[in-house]
């Protein structure tokens, strides 16, 4: 099976919903080792994002385009480094999604694809208590799912559940990118912002591949 | 649009772009540095749309463009983070042709600001520019060199070593700020000579205000080059003019 363009809709609109109900937990999480705004600057984001595809004449053509605009929304209206984070990751996976749909094998290339923006915007690696914490093993997790033969919404489920524990896994990280850099040590024993906002994320896509099946 | 890139007066063959999460830290860095650079257009792209604290992809990228237009260079300054990040995403999905007259600067945003202002007001091109910021922190910091006097002789005097040396008093009360560090700066940029006040180099808006030379203070000039003479003998005549503030 596949999963289609109104899936995609879906996942945006989900990461929306998910994003703007955790709004005060993931404020909470960077005021403790950041500036206090991710919570805030993704829900800014996201619904500017909702009011884009509101405001669509025709449905996107690809998933490409779905996330196209997620992207380029997400870089004008977050804010903080999220904005263009998650700017590049949707942008790069964008376009290693130029299709109407995706199989197991796409939804590898897509996390992939979201995972390489993210290395590339922000030069960072695992072990320094970022997103990249929860996407790398999310990645890795997909793309051994669907070599095993997983369907797309199997795959994505297994990216949501290694996000899930890369993300609990940067509580004891002392932070060496990014605004909690600058707390050095007393960065450890806190969750990473970041981190808990791509789990919800990658949360909200196996939701909707749930509801697409 | 915002309303917060503002351009200040008319454009030399480099521009700046000033990104900061704070409108007001952009538009008051851009005053600072255009005070001290009035041919630089330095356009200040600071805040969010709404005007709060963050960085807008498409307001750097519009910032970019209008500093670059007429076929400008622009070299673009940051603070933050997200100013960084966001900045080398707008230059990722620019023209590449554009792209190639930018120049992100790794370099404090005050600072590093003020310097490239400086240098691209005495007509430097890109890669001097954004060299000038990436070098402030250096002349601006604890560890920056301290002033060494020279021996004191005669006004305008080559000696012979072929150094035009002379000695002043500076007479200004408020000291070598940075008005009449610019105005140094800027003056010896006319002239063919190499000169430094008390060990640094006088062309450097940074390392003339670094001097910290309050009024009373000795000011040591050695000049070398074709035009040293004439560079001291103007030097010395602004000095002794208290650069017109007095
Ligand atoms: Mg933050």
């Amino acid at each position: 099976m596949t999963l289609d363009v109104a899936w995609a809709v879906d996942w945006v609109r989900a990461s929306a919903a998910t994003v703007v109900e955790h709004r005060d937990e993931l404020v909470e999480l960077d005021r403790q080792i950041g500036d206090g705004d991710h919570g805030e600057n993704l829900k800014r984001g996201f619904t500017a994002v909702l009011a884009k595809l509101d405001a669509l004449e025709a449905p996107p053509a690809t998933i490409g385009d779905v996330l196209k605009l997620v992207a380029t929304t997400l870089m004008s209206t977050v804010g903080g480094a999220a904005g263009p984070l998650y700017g590049t990751a949707y942008l790069r996976a964008a376009k290693a999604c130029g299709s109407s749909s995706v199989d197991s094998a796409g939804v590898v290339a897509l996390l992939e694809a979201g995972l390489e923006g993210i290395v590339a915007r922000g030069k960072a690696t695992t072990g320094e208590k970022t997103m990249v914490d929860a996407w790398s093993p999310a990645a890795e997790a997909a793309a051994k799912a669907s070599a095993d033969g997983a369907q797309p919404a199997q795959v994505l489920e297994a990216a949501a559940v290694a996000a899930a524990a890369g993300a609990e896994a940067t509580v004891p990280l002392v932070a060496t990118k990014g605004r909690a850099s600058y707390l050095g040590e007393r960065s450890a024993g806190h969750l990473d912002p970041g981190a808990r906002s791509s789990q919800l994320i990658l949360e909200a896509a196996v939701a909707a591949a749930d509801r697409a099946a | 649009m915002t309303g917060t890139v503002d351009d200040v007066r008319e454009p030399a063959a480099v521009a700046l772009v000033l990104v900061s999460h704070s409108r007001e830290l952009a538009a008051g860095a851009a005053e600072l540095a255009g005070q001290m650079a009035p041919g630089v257009l330095i356009v200040a792209a600071g805040g969010m749309a709404d005007g709060g604290l963050g960085t807008d992809y498409e307001h750097i990228e519009q910032a970019i463009e209008r500093a670059a237009s007429d076929g400008r260079s622009v070299v673009v300054l940051t603070d933050l983070g997200s100013a960084v990040l966001t900045t080398e995403a707008v230059l990722e999905a620019v023209a590449p042709e554009l792209a190639q007259r930018v120049r992100l600067a790794d370099a404090p945003f005050v600072e590093g600001g003020v310097a490239a202002a400086v240098t691209a007001h005495g007509g430097a091109g890109l890669d001097e520019v954004a060299a000038s910021a990436e070098h402030a922190a250096a002349s601006f910091g604890p560890g920056a060199s301290a002033a060494v006097g020279a021996p004191e002789v005669a006004p305008g005097e080559a000696t012979d070593d072929g150094v035009v040396r002379a000695s002043r008093t500076l007479l200004n009360p408020l000291g070598l700020h940075a008005r009449p560090a610019a105005v140094v700066a800027r003056m010896l940029a006319g002239y063919d000579a190499t000169v430094a006040v008390n060990g640094v180099n006088a062309a450097s808006v940074l390392e003339l205000m670094k001097l910290g030379a309050t009024q009373g203070a000795q000011l040591q000039i050695e000049a070398s080059g074709t035009q040293a003479r004439e560079a001291v003998a103007a030097l010395t005549d602004a000095i002794d003019a208290g650069f017109g503030e007095i």
